[in-house]
């Protein structure tokens, strides 16, 4: 049994994708049950220098994991990355930290563990047409090395043309706090990101992260000027993993 | 620590500044990405990660035991006859090279481009003294004719246009030269030639001071090192500490990393070896060389949780690849060091009070620690000053607020699933009636961006009606 941490974006911002990514757990055969009482990995306070709020609020989210067993399955690269790269740091010295490394040790991010299913999900016969760019999330990619797993499952959608862009490993702008301390240099960011998929033609600009989808799409969708933002999850239920 | 002048504006303010300007935000990407693209594919057929390691691995072991090896690198300097004089802080920088020029009796002063000069702010202390200031390399010199400050470490202008440096060539030339690099080029080194055929002391920054051997090392591209340093009289060189390496031999790795993290080159142009003055039946050379070491700032971090950021060698490649400094280019940072080095240094050296904002201009995306040739873990340090500066009770008093409230409400299930019930409802409210440009964050994020609403149901709640 795995367990789904739907993450405080996903669960607030994005309920739709978590529905998605479950799904998709599901129909890949992974046994997924969402996590009850887990609130957030703690990570806008600890990026923004706040260690004690960010383990209070990181304490709830990892007893609650603690009461699970199997892997904890994480639809957003970067709180995944939080868990698996910043819990020990940040229970450091704690009543907590041997759980801390447990439950850190148990965590992997939503696309890898898809990337481990490829052949159920060509079984699927998933079809969605059109041209797509991936974006990588910083911390999935730079913390967690993941850039060839969600690219692998993207690929494993027919009619699917994934083009490479020059910017997907480039910063979207988000970074927590930093997207509303410096609000122009932010959307600067994310007009580089949207300029470079709009120039590459893409129809759909996609990402595993949720803080990259809510700074790319609340951009796009100020500027009416396209692509369409969207998880990994959503393009599978799109694409016929209902 | 210096106590020079810094300005009073804000990052926020400087970066909106610097975003207006539209050139700013092509060129920038333009010259950076070049930088990055010359380095992957030049050293395509190399053991660059192998070279990284290596470089890491020496400029831990040497900052590890800095006092042994400025030791070592003083008893050599001094055997090889160079004078060595050490500077505290920027003030005493100033002074011994003031006092060198004022004993050797010089008017005339080439420089070679120095970030450590421009830290301790050389130029305009020398000007006060009446001395004559030429800035020799071709980037620093249009610095120099615009009363400007270089924007990158290693790529002086690269906020400039060619338009620009034309106009500022043009007015030294008394005519109008013409739209074309290779003129304008051509007419630099013709001026700059007198001024190194008079300067009477040439000043020089050090990319390296080899501990065992006395050496001072200089890579350049423009030939302008090699001529300030061995036309003039005397040679002044202004070297951070940290900038000791312990052998020659560690020169086969650290200049491909520099040079290669710096400009993409294998090798730059000219690279000068500099062990002492002029001796006796030797041709040319100055009469006399002086290193100042400089501290400001650095023998502090020592033993610190920043120690590692004194294994930087100012090779600029992390503001190559930083989508902020992409943005917004060098000035944004408000002190000599841009980037994310920059962001790093100006706190540590300049103290939170005046530096402290610089940590939160990131989106720590990373980007830096992957490219960084020594691998300095920027990421890391910049998380570590931002949790400093909350320690230090140095963040606004709303910043703790709000984290505190925040964790008030997401450290319970039940307080966040009401928490964001109500404040979902009144986000909704005021984007309804026109009021959350007035909303703080959520003000913020709504210039430029589309709001995200919390969903009427979120998923915990979608979950409650499954069981």
């Amino acid at each position: 049994m795995a367990a789904l941490f739907p993450t405080c974006l996903g669960d607030l911002v994005a309920p739709d994708m978590v529905e998605h990514a479950q799904i998709a757990l599901v129909r890949c055969g992974v046994d997924v049950q969402p996590v009850r009482g887990a609130t957030c990995c703690g990570q806008p306070a600890f990026n923004a220098g706040f260690h004690a709020q960010a383990r209070r609020v990181a304490r709830v989210t990892l007893r609650a994991l603690a009461q699970t067993t199997g892997p904890i399955i994480v639809p957003a690269g970067s709180c995944a990355a939080m868990m698996s790269r910043r819990w020990g740091e940040l229970f450091a010295g704690d009543r907590d930290a041997p759980l801390a490394h447990a439950v850190a040790a148990r965590v992997v991010e939503f696309t890898s563990v898809l990337a481990q299913h490829l052949d159920a999900l060509e079984r699927h016969e998933l079809r969605w047409s059109g041209t797509v760019g991936y974006h990588d999330s910083c911390h999935m990619l730079r913390e967690l090395r993941l850039s060839a797993e969600p690219r692998a499952v993207l690929r494993s959608v027919r009619d699917l043309e994934l083009v490479p862009l020059a910017s997907s490993d480039r910063c979207c702008g988000f970074g927590g706090t930093f997207s509303v301390r410096y609000p122009e240099v932010s959307v600067a960011m994310a007009d580089s990101t949207l300029d470079d998929a709009r120039a590459a033609g893409v129809d759909a600009l996609v990402s595993a992260d949720p803080g990259c989808l809510m700074q790319l799409g609340g951009r796009a969708d100020r500027t009416h000027n396209g692509p369409r933002v969207l998880h990994v999850a959503t393009l599978l239920h799109e694409a016929g993993l209902r | 620590m210096s106590t020079d002048p810094l300005p009073e504006t804000t990052f926020a303010e400087r970066s909106r500044a610097q975003l207006a300007r539209p050139f700013l935000r092509q060129a920038v990407p333009r010259a950076t990405d070049t930088a990055v693209k010359d380095l992957r594919a030049r050293f395509a057929d190399h053991d660059y990660e192998g070279l990284r390691e290596l470089g890491r691995q020496i400029r831990s072991r040497t900052i590890a035991d800095l006092d042994g090896y400025l030791g070592q690198l003083v008893t050599a300097f001094a055997a090889n006859g160079v004078q060595v004089h050490r500077a505290a802080d920027a003030a005493e920088a100033r002074e011994h090279i003031r006092r060198i020029c004022r004993e050797a009796g010089a008017t005339r002063v080439v420089k070679v481009k120095s970030m450590a000069t421009e830290e301790i702010a050389l130029n305009p202390a020398l000007e006060a003294d009446g001395l004559q200031v030429t800035e020799t390399d071709l980037g620093e010199y249009v610095v120099q004719l615009d009363g400007d400050t270089p924007s990158h470490i290693i790529a002086p202008i690269i906020h400039k246009t060619r338009g620009e440096i034309r106009e500022s060539l043009s007015r030294v030339a008394g005519r109008e030269l013409p739209d074309d690099a290779a003129e304008l080029t051509g007419f630099a080194r013709e001026t700059l030639r007198d001024a190194f055929m008079d300067a009477d002391v040439g000043i020089s920054g050090a990319n390296f001071g080899v501990a065992e051997s006395g050496t001072v090392v200089l890579v350049t591209n423009e030939g302008n090192g090699r001529m300030c340093t061995s036309m003039p009289r005397v040679h002044i060189s202004l070297m951070g500490i940290e900038r000791v390496i312990p052998a020659l031999e560690d020169l086969a790795v650290m200049l491909p990393l520099i040079t290669g993290a710096g400009t993409g080159q294998l090798i730059t142009s000219y690279v000068t070896m500099l062990s002492g003055p002029r001796r006796e039946g030797e041709p040319d050379g100055p009469d006399q060389m002086h290193i100042v070491l400089l501290d400001n700032g650095r023998r502090a971090l020592l033993g610190t949780e920043f120690q590692d950021v004194l294994h930087c060698i100012r090779c600029g490649a992390c503001q190559n690849v930083c989508p902020v400094y992409r943005q917004v280019g060098g000035h944004a940072y408000g002190w000599v060091y841009g980037g994310p080095i920059g962001a790093v240094l100006s706190p540590l050296f300049r103290g939170q009070a005046v530096g402290g904002e610089l940590p939160q201009a990131s989106s720590l995306c990373g980007a830096c620690d992957d490219i960084c040739p020594v691998k300095i873990p920027l990421h890391d340090l910049l998380l570590r000053l931002r949790r400093q500066r909350v320690d230090a009770d140095a963040a606004p008093r709303r910043e703790r607020l709000a984290a505190d409230l925040w964790a008030w409400a997401w450290s319970s299930p039940w307080r966040y699933r009401l928490v964001t019930r109500c404040v979902g409802a009144g986000v909704r409210v005021a984007v309804g009636i026109g009021l959350v440009g007035r909303l703080g964050p959520l003000g913020s994020w709504a210039r430029g961006r589309t709001l995200p609403m919390l969903a009427r149901r979120p998923f915990h709640a979608r979950r409650d009606l499954d069981d």
